[in-house]
């Protein structure tokens, strides 16, 4: 604990192996002992109870809560159920389309990570707008694929990465416009850009989610209606777009007016001063405020809830409500937080390596 | 015969221009013609308005009242016009601003590829051209940051020569550079002069005003006080507040 307290401290004699270090680290002040005796009785009050409920007294294999132990953890659930955490109530019998749709994506990126593929961003671009419609097409169906999967039976991991992905590549285009035009010298483009910024943050996902669901269909010529995933995709985009719009805003003024200057001075348009100077600056700037806004994004989609739509924890909770697994809401809850903490230290760790990477010709 | 003509056209002219930041009158009544070929310093105390006169000239500040004609074409809020300047007019910075995310050729051929449209290979050729000429070829896969303040102001040069202006504008080129490597700079300077390049430079290096000056242009609270030869400026400077100024700045 508290190695800056080091400096403070009377020398501690140098000794190497564990016992220099636990010196060192743990034991080097009274206040220090003090610390990791307080740490070390709350971690013996608290593990072990967990351990035995956890893993000792657990059961993993039964298949239903009948069959549970009565002090211990009941983790057969995930087993039994683990089809919906990662599918909702999906037709168990046409998961291939997933798996198609999934492998598509994965294929259609690979070119993207090679360094010196052709007209990549063409690529990219043509590949992020035909995607969706494959995609939709596979995972719906229609014509020669059916039958039909409506929207809300779509669930678990599956819905979670539709609209944390949907998310993310739509909120990114969307906030680097909102953030030029918040900048704009242009008084008409920079109040609207500043007004949709305000008022979206200004309101929780929430309400835009239940606004979308409720209030949007009230507004549309009857016998229209729009799909229920859809609303709450525009709905998650455009409210992660402003608060992208606000971290990549913070790059663009993190940079020197030097760098702003010097594309003008040689010529370049405002366009390809942006596209060409200022963005990747900016962007490189600003790749930790980008990720947190992914990683956020990652969990609020949780909210479609109030859609009637069951993301991860969406399924969790309706799991735990049939009559097989009645009342084992920790584990599924446990089950589902597990299934978040994945995916978010994955993009923590990526967004880590994209720094390293970037920064590497970049020391001032 | 045309030839001559062009020679004695003016390449940048600046007739009664003003310039307001709110209430403060930075620029005042400012009148100037630089013809071409020619090379002018611009020297004055510090706030006295030289590097906005000379960042008016490519539109990074704008005037409020007044002419600016450079290369025969007058700068108004006209884009096309503006951007036209600045494709025939370079600019060297007090703080080199090199872009430090692009390798120094990069840096080089970034303008010519997208502002006049010169295919890769050639901008490149180009490129290592003026970076000889700058002497330091050995650093064009490097970036901006591995290397020293000299080394990247000779760069910056020759980014602005790339694009192969009629113009070059120095704002205290030297000014943020280590006593040793001012020479360096000053030198690819004086080469640049020699060959014949308009040129207009804000700086305090009074030798090099001395060795390729055709006139300085001295500054003060916004006004153009003296407008001289060097052989003349530094000898028989007639204001006191040029003299004021050259006993500062010659007394060491």
């Amino acid at each position: 604990m508290a190695t800056e307290s080091l400096s403070l401290a009377p020398p501690v004699a140098e000794r190497p192996g564990p016992i220099g270090w636990t010196r060192r680290n743990l034991f080097a002040t009274p206040f220090d002992v003090a610390l990791t005796i307080l740490i070390a009785l709350f971690l013996l009050w608290i593990v072990p109870p967990l351990v035995r409920w956890g893993v000792v007294d657990a059961s993993f294999t039964a298949p239903n809560r009948d069959l549970c132990p009565a002090d211990g953890a009941c983790w057969g659930i995930v087993r039994d159920r683990f089809h919906q955490y990662l599918f909702g109530l999906y037709p168990v019998d046409q998961y291939w389309r997933i798996f198609a749709g999934g492998l598509l994506l994965i294929l259609g990126c690979v070119p993207l990570a090679v360094r010196r593929f052709p007209h990549k961003v063409l690529y990219g671009v043509a590949f992020m707008v035909i995607y969706p419609y494959v995609a939709s097409w596979l995972f719906e169906g229609g014509g020669p694929i059916q039958p039909v999967i409506d929207t809300p039976l779509w669930g678990g991991l599956f819905l979670t990465l539709i609209i944390s992905i949907v998310g993310i590549v739509a909120s990114f285009p969307i906030g680097i416009a909102l953030a030029l035009g918040r900048r704009s010298t242009m008084p008409v483009i920079r109040a609207l850009c500043v007004a949709f910024i305000e008022l979206v943050r200004g309101v929780p996902l929430v309400t835009v989610l239940f606004m979308a669901s409720v209030m949007l269909p009230l507004f549309l010529p009857p016998g229209w209606s729009i799909d229920k995933l859809m609303r709450a995709l525009v709905g998650v985009s455009l409210f992660s777009g402003a608060y992208m719009a606000e971290v990549i805003r913070g790059g663009l003024q993190a940079l020197p007016k030097g760098q702003y200057e010097a594309a003008s001075a040689l010529g370049l348009t405002y366009w390809q001063s942006m596209r060409l100077v200022i963005l990747p600056q900016a962007l490189r700037l600003v790749i930790p405020g980008i990720v947190n806004s992914f990683i956020s994004l990652f969990k609020d989609t949780s909210l479609v809830f109030i859609m009637g739509l069951y993301d991860l924890l969406g399924i969790s909770r309706l799991i735990v409500t049939s009559k097989e697994w009645l009342g084992h809401d920790i584990e599924s809850y446990i089950f589902a937080a597990f299934g978040f903490w994945i995916f978010c230290f994955a993009m923590s760790r990526y967004s880590q390596r994209l720094e390293r990477r970037l920064h590497t010709g970049h020391r001032h | 015969m045309n030839q001559t003509r062009n020679d004695s056209a003016p390449s940048i002219v600046l007739r009664d221009v003003h310039k307001w930041y709110g209430e403060f009158h930075v620029l005042k009544n400012i009148n100037l013609e630089v013809m071409k070929g020619q090379k002018v310093v611009v020297c004055g105390p510090s706030g006295s308005g030289k590097s906005t006169m000379i960042r008016c000239i490519n539109r990074l500040e704008e005037h409020q009242r007044g002419h600016i004609v450079v290369d025969g074409i007058e700068l108004t809020n006209d884009v096309k016009n503006i951007e036209a300047i600045r494709r025939e007019v370079g600019m060297v910075f007090q703080h080199f601003n090199l872009f430090p995310h692009l390798t120094v050729l990069e840096n080089l051929t970034l303008a010519p590829i997208w502002v006049r449209g010169i295919p890769k290979k050639e901008a490149e050729e180009t490129a290592m051209f003026y970076l000889e000429r700058v002497k330091i070829p050995e650093q064009a896969h490097k970036y901006p940051g591995q290397l020293s303040g000299g080394q990247q102001q000779r760069v910056a040069i020759a980014r602005a020569l790339c694009m192969k202006p009629k113009i070059m504008l120095f704002d205290e080129p030297t000014s943020a550079l280590d006593p040793e490597m001012v020479k360096e700079v000053l030198d690819v300077m004086v080469q640049l002069a020699r060959e014949g390049m308009t040129m207009m430079c804000v700086t305090h290096e009074m030798g090099f005003a001395k060795s390729v000056a055709d006139f300085v242009v001295f500054m003060d609270r916004g006004e153009i006080v003296e407008m001289a030869p060097p052989s003349e400026f530094f000898t028989n400077p007639k204001s006191d507040r040029t003299k004021l100024f050259l006993s500062q700045i010659l007394s060491h």
